[in-house]
């Protein structure tokens, strides 16, 4: 039962690590961008949704109401005022562009709210549980948390199927000189790519922020959780996306149950692994 | 040269970073007309095509359409005044199906005859392979989805370039086929050719182009293949 429990904690946990990963995914997805400060953006999330609770006394979840929009609008000034002028057929100038972004980012951050550990509080939510069995219960907040990484993957998968954005970003990522030629305009296009991205980081930010403290250098590791599911599920994929999440958050809950020091370290093997095995991740893009 | 021209290309240079590509280039295409330009490889006739569509920038009035300069535009504020583009290879998007590559290309909803209804009348195969992926499908319906996708804009002037390009001769013709009843609805086109015989047969002007300028321009009848070859050798 203790394995049982092991492993529905990480699936659960693997929920938020999906969450963190999609908006990478997404960007990678839509425009080659690899985005450095995706982290840091988690935790800038999380530092916005702790001025709305404290500012208007919203609980953390009801806060999203106003971060999610918040990051959107900030993601869609980003990549409109500073990388749409680094993008072209060299994958650098935006690599080192987010580089930058992310030491700023964090320095802001400890300028503003100090080096200091935070946390959103949830009241009742954050202990309220279900159980399941003896021995085995599921948190409700992991639990929507879950619900909502998974609500969110298919309403991306959705999106880019059956709508006319999610066609146009499907079109620029396939030929942004072509799409230009179609009316596309890839500027705004990337734009509300990096908004919707910033959206699902604002989310993120917020269950990140009641399910642990964070402090400005937190976004880095957050990155790394990010990308290693991203790659373990398959570049541009998002359901193998919300598999790399779940993936990585059970080898590290059961690195966790073999030996606390592992739990991390579990979690980076088994990212190796699939890079040495299937460099291509467990479903590529061609499999969705 | 047509009266009340709907494209002037006047004087135009264009570069890639220190190489220049074109040399003070003039065309001009009356509503309704066909121009073909035609050359060897590296005779900038693609240049050209992509100075007009706006993914190369030149000065403003070196392109002027309905009489507006449109030099400094962006593709896509281009084809929102009207000039669509049949790029050099097709190129589909592959993640797209057919009928999603042709709805792409209606994005602006220009006025005019061309709906996604009306490209399945001319391209009935199209609409039997709508689901398909458009990669799927052979050279020549590839072909006849790139030109659906930039008829889906309503395009009072229709960029082709090297549409023949890979193609069996009989897919040719009746690609061929097809560009003529598309012209003679009204819509005017630039068609840069290495097919010779092809372009002539559908132009009212040809325009030679030799490593980067105009080497030979007149209208189509009064141009002889001697004056041609000798004007695309250089000779």
């Amino acid at each position: 039962m203790n394995w049982v429990n092991t492993i529905l904690q990480g699936v659960l946990v693997g929920g938020l690590y999906a969450m963190f990963a999609a908006g990478l995914s997404l960007i990678f997805g839509v425009m080659k961008l690899v985005n450095i400060a995706h982290g840091d953006l988690i935790v800038l999330a999380a530092y916005v949704a702790l001025i709305v609770t404290d500012g208007l006394g919203l609980n953390p979840i009801a806060s999203l109401l106003v971060v999610v929009p918040v990051m959107a609008v900030i993601g869609y000034c980003l990549q409109r005022g500073l990388l749409n002028r680094t993008m072209g057929d060299d994958i650098l100038p935006p690599l080192l562009v987010t580089f930058g972004l992310s030491v700023i980012l964090q320095n802001g951050l400890l300028e503003l709210f100090s080096a200091d550990s935070r946390r959103l509080q949830a009241g009742a939510l954050e202990t309220a549980s279900l159980q399941l069995a003896d021995g085995l219960s599921l948190g409700v907040l992991p639990l929507i948390q879950f619900g909502l990484a998974v609500a969110i993957i298919a309403g991306l998968h959705w999106m880019f199927y059956h709508t006319a954005l999610g066609r146009s970003f499907r079109a620029v990522s396939d030929d942004p000189r072509v799409a230009q030629l179609m009316g596309l305009n890839n500027r705004h296009v990337f734009a509300l790519a990096m908004a919707l991205s910033l959206a699902i980081v604002a989310v993120a930010g917020v269950f990140l922020a009641v399910r642990t403290n964070f402090d400005p250098a937190t976004g880095p590791a957050r990155l790394i959780f990010g990308f290693e599911a991203v790659i373990i599920g398959g570049l541009s994929s998002l359901w193998g996306t919300l598999l790399g999440g779940i993936l990585l958050g059970v080898v590290q809950a059961a690195g966790a149950e073999l030996d606390p020091g592992w739990q991390v370290l579990a979690g980076h093997v088994a990212f190796l692994a699939v890079l040495a095995f299937r460099p291509q991740g467990l479903l590529s893009r061609a499999s969705r | 040269m047509p009266e009340a021209a709907l494209l002037e290309v006047e004087a135009l240079d264009a570069h890639y970073g220190d190489f220049q590509a074109l040399f003070g280039v003039s065309l001009s295409v009356g509503a309704g007309q066909v121009a073909a330009v035609i050359g060897a490889n590296g005779a900038g006739k693609s240049t050209l095509l992509n100075s007009i569509s706006g993914l190369i920038r030149s000065k403003a009035n070196a392109i002027r359409f309905r009489g507006e300069p449109i030099g400094t535009l962006s593709a896509f504020r281009v084809l929102a005044r009207g000039i669509a583009m049949v790029p050099e290879g097709r190129r589909l998007f592959p993640s797209l199906t057919v009928e999603e590559n042709l709805i792409i290309g209606g994005q602006f909803k220009r006025p005019g005859p061309w709906t996604l209804k009306r490209v399945y009348e001319v391209f009935p195969i199209l609409e039997e392979r709508r689901h398909q992926a458009s990669t799927s499908l052979s050279g020549g319906q590839q072909q006849m989805v790139a030109i659906g996708r930039a008829l889906m804009s309503n395009p009072a002037l229709l960029l082709c370039d090297e549409i023949s390009l890979g193609l069996a001769p009989i897919v040719v013709r009746d690609i061929y086929a097809h560009l003529r009843g598309i012209v003679a609805g009204g819509t005017a086109a630039v068609i840069v050719e290495q097919d010779i015989g092809q372009a002539l047969a559908i132009a009212n002007t040809v325009t030679c182009m030799q490593e980067g300028r105009v080497a030979l321009q007149g209208r189509a009848g009064e141009v002889t293949r001697a004056d041609i070859q000798a004007a695309y050798f250089g000779v």
